[in-house]
């Protein structure tokens, strides 16, 4: 164990320090989840890209640098101390990326990997189906096989980004007689092909970061299939076991964020009542760094020919419920002007981005899998506790 | 970057985590219990002939010369079997106080070696009253004791005080009042190097503590899956319920997350002294929240077998209750946490998860938390 930097380490820190604070926009960016705040966040993309910072860990000949995972963490705790811009293509980078490097053919990797990672094309994700939420394997829409295409028929919802998205992810039944995780297909699909309907889905802020997806008849070719035929099921666990593993949710954001919980803490301390909000600031530190420790042993593990298991469902309880905290103290420091909204007349900067975490905060127990079917995954598997 | 333990340190985990389970069972601990002095000594010799009192003592006064990073995963084993013997505080606390003043420039020094090398034998025993203890465990099993006069620290021979036996909820527990004088052939130091001594006990005390806690949980953890496995009601085992496994979900959550924390304050014990009171206070709070959330949610899902003194699971549950306590309770950590966090020059944020180098001297001491 050695839980220091190296000199390389350090050099890069710098390194991405440097270029944090050339190249960030000087203005917060508009929301991604409006049309104008999405062509922002596409160009900041195509930024990172220019400068090879877009996806540190992919291979170089992908725009990437290789960085093994330590390097990684380094860059998200550099990006979010910089405050840089949320990642509008995190679907892309963080999910599918990694498994079309895994599962792609090297003609499917040369037309895709490259234009996400210049940000030219931004990834949506499609998997829920009105019917098969938490129980994905109960999804109904259909691939069939005609020829050298696919014919798309069905529904998709709760597609983060899909209303200003390029493409998507999704997995479609090809298998027409099979049932349950069987029969299932990894499909690559344009948002802009015939037969697809968007429809926007706003989010508990008012602003449209999800979307229904319609498929009538749409065709694209076989081409667009990841992987082999039924092999859907096995890959979007793949890709599931990324975001809930290590890539979705890098400790350094809550680590920033339960620094600015700090500060808002040392400001306000003397002017709070409730005896408690010691207790929970402190645990909210605590619990920001626990992550980080874990994340970092997590990632020594997996440098040193460990896989990641069942225990991508502690971290994803672990982040989301920590991040309620983290906002939940702060909301209770800034009190009765907790409620107003950022545009309000008299609205000011000590109220931050509170209001708009707190919102999304609540969001982190319910997606990526809920934490209830966490715990059972992490009961069943990790504990060994019968399922029926 | 490496935050994984070593193939020699897993490996002997993995010796004495064997040893443990064979030597150390609920039968032997309730026999403990009816007898005089509470301690298997076969055990104790051959947990000495290991070398595991003397671990972290020099090599040159005949230990094993390691540090608390090696320690820590012997702990959580002694923690696992719920030990009665009092293998962690002594060599973590008392033994590891006395190698820092044999290694010291004080004139107690060539004293403490000697002792040491007694210890290393297996031949004597010490054990630690320290200040934040009301009680010492097993003291009267020690031949020395170490006790705090101000900032004093004594070295008293077991057979000039007297202890006032109290009695612990734990029965594996024999803990007692320390009643003695203190005189000028008892100290070993004191003033500011007295100060410090208690406080770096404190530290590597509090870290056995922790390391114990999580041993122990994981146990009752283990015990409440065996046991909602092997129960049925309504037909099937009571654990294929949501309601008992989410339970059981969320005490290895809050032990995942606990572990990592408890290594880094063994690193920085060993390693980085200017982390180590934040580290290891973080450590015994995380290591508290997790045990004692795992005592409760394991009673409740072995129903009323749990409330039962016939119920093995008293055991380790007493245990977690009782050394939760110790070594500083959650309040005194979670203090020196918030004033750290207050001070205007702590180092805050995600670069300063860990040193940038090994040396100790790149932090000065004016960035450390309150002691």
């Amino acid at each position: 164990m050695k839980l220091t930097y190296t000199v390389e380490e350090q050099g890069f820190r710098l390194q991405v320090r440097q270029w944090l604070v050339d190249n960030p926009p000087k203005q917060p960016l508009n929301s991604f989840d409006t049309q104008k705040g999405f062509e922002q966040h596409r160009q900041w993309e195509k930024t990172l890209a220019s400068g090879n910072w877009g996806m540190v860990t992919w291979p170089k000949e992908y725009g990437g640098r290789g960085c093994n995972l330590i390097e990684w963490l380094i860059f998200e705790e550099e990006y979010y101390r910089a405050g840089a811009p949320l990642r509008v293509n995190q679907n892309g980078i963080f999910l599918l990326g990694p498994t079309l490097m895994e599962y792609g053919t090297d003609e499917q990797k040369e037309r895709f990997i490259s234009a996400m990672a210049s940000g030219d094309e931004i990834w949506a994700q499609g998997w829920s189906e009105p019917g098969a939420g938490s129980d994905m394997a109960a999804i109904r829409s259909k691939a069939t096989r005609d020829g050298d295409e696919y014919v798309i028929n069905g529904q998709k919802i709760w597609s983060s980004r899909a209303v200003f998205a390029d493409w998507v992810f999704c997995i479609f039944r090809t298998d027409p007689d099979s049932s349950r995780h069987h029969g299932l297909s990894f499909m690559l699909v344009p948002l802009d092909a015939e037969g697809v309907t968007v429809r926007p889905i706003e989010q508990l802020n008012g602003l449209p970061g999800f979307a229904e997806i319609f498929f009538d008849n749409v065709r694209i070719p076989v081409f667009n299939r990841l992987g082999e035929e039924g092999e859907g099921w096995s890959i979007a666990m793949s890709t599931a076991g990324f975001e809930r593993g290590l890539m979705l949710r890098s400790p350094a954001r809550f680590q920033q964020a339960a620094k600015n919980l700090m500060e808002l803490y040392r400001a306000k301390r003397n002017d709070i009542l409730d005896l408690s909000i010691e207790d929970a600031v402190v645990r909210c530190y605590m619990d920001a760094e626990a992550y980080a420790l874990s994340t970092y042993q997590t990632a020594s593990r997996l440098m040193n020919g460990g896989q990641i298991g069942a225990e991508s469902s502690c971290n994803k309880i672990f982040w989301s419920e920590l991040d309620l905290k983290i906002h939940d103290a702060a909301m209770r420091l800034l009190g009765a002007r907790g409620e107003l909204e950022a545009d309000s007349e008299d609205a000011s900067a000590e109220l931050g981005g509170w209001l708009d975490g707190f919102l999304f905060a609540q969001s982190g127990p319910i997606y990526a899998g809920t934490n209830e079917v966490q715990r059972n995954i992490i009961a069943e598997r990790m504990l060994g506790m019968p399922r029926k | 970057m490496n935050f994984t333990y070593s193939e020699d340190q897993l490996t002997y985990r993995d010796t004495v985590a064997a040893l443990l389970s064979c030597e150390v069972t609920a039968d032997s601990i309730r026999a403990r219990w009816t007898s005089a002095q509470g301690i298997d000594a076969n055990l104790t010799q051959q947990l000495a002939d290991m070398g595991l009192n003397a671990l972290l003592v020099p090599e040159s006064c005949g230990g094993l010369g390691l540090s608390e990073l090696d320690f820590i995963l012997l702990a959580q084993e002694c923690g696992r079997v719920a030990l009665p013997e009092p293998l962690v505080e002594n060599a973590m606390a008392a033994t590891a106080m006395l190698s820092e003043v044999a290694s010291s420039d004080l004139a107690a020094a060539n004293q403490c070696q000697d002792t040491l090398k007694q210890i290393a034998t297996g031949n004597a025993s010490v054990a630690c009253g320290h200040w934040i203890n009301p009680y010492v465990n097993m003291a009267d099993t020690s031949h020395w004791l170490l006790l705090p006069h101000g900032d004093e620290v004594h070295l008293v021979s077991t057979q000039t005080v007297d202890l006032i036996a109290q009695r612990s909820s734990d029965p594996s527990r024999r803990i007692s009042k320390v009643n003695w004088q203190p005189s000028r052939g008892t100290k070993i130091a004191g003033g500011q190097q007295g100060a410090e001594l208690w406080r770096s006990a404190l530290n590597r005390g509090a870290l056995g503590v922790a390391a114990q806690l999580i041993g122990l949980a994981e146990s009752i953890l283990r015990r409440a899956v065996v046991f909602t496995t092997d129960r049925e009601q309504f037909g099937r085992p009571v654990g294929a319920n949501q309601a008992v496994k989410h339970l059981l979900a969320d005490c290895a959550v809050s032990l995942e997350f606990a572990k990592p924390v408890i290594a880094r304050a063994a690193y920085a014990v060993a390693n980085s002294p200017t982390r180590a009171d934040w580290a290891v206070s973080h450590a015994k709070v995380a290591a508290s929240y997790a045990a004692l959330l795992t005592v409760r949610h394991g009673m409740q899902v072995h129903g009323a077998m749990g409330y039962t003194w016939e119920c093995d699971l008293q055991i380790w549950m007493k245990r977690c209750w009782a050394i939760d306590k110790t070594w500083g309770d959650v309040g005194f950590h979670k203090n020196r946490i918030h004033e750290w966090l207050l001070n205007p020059n702590a180092l805050m944020g995600a670069e300063h998860t860990f040193d940038k180098s090994g040396s100790p001297s790149d932090e000065s001491n004016s960035q450390q938390g309150a002691g």
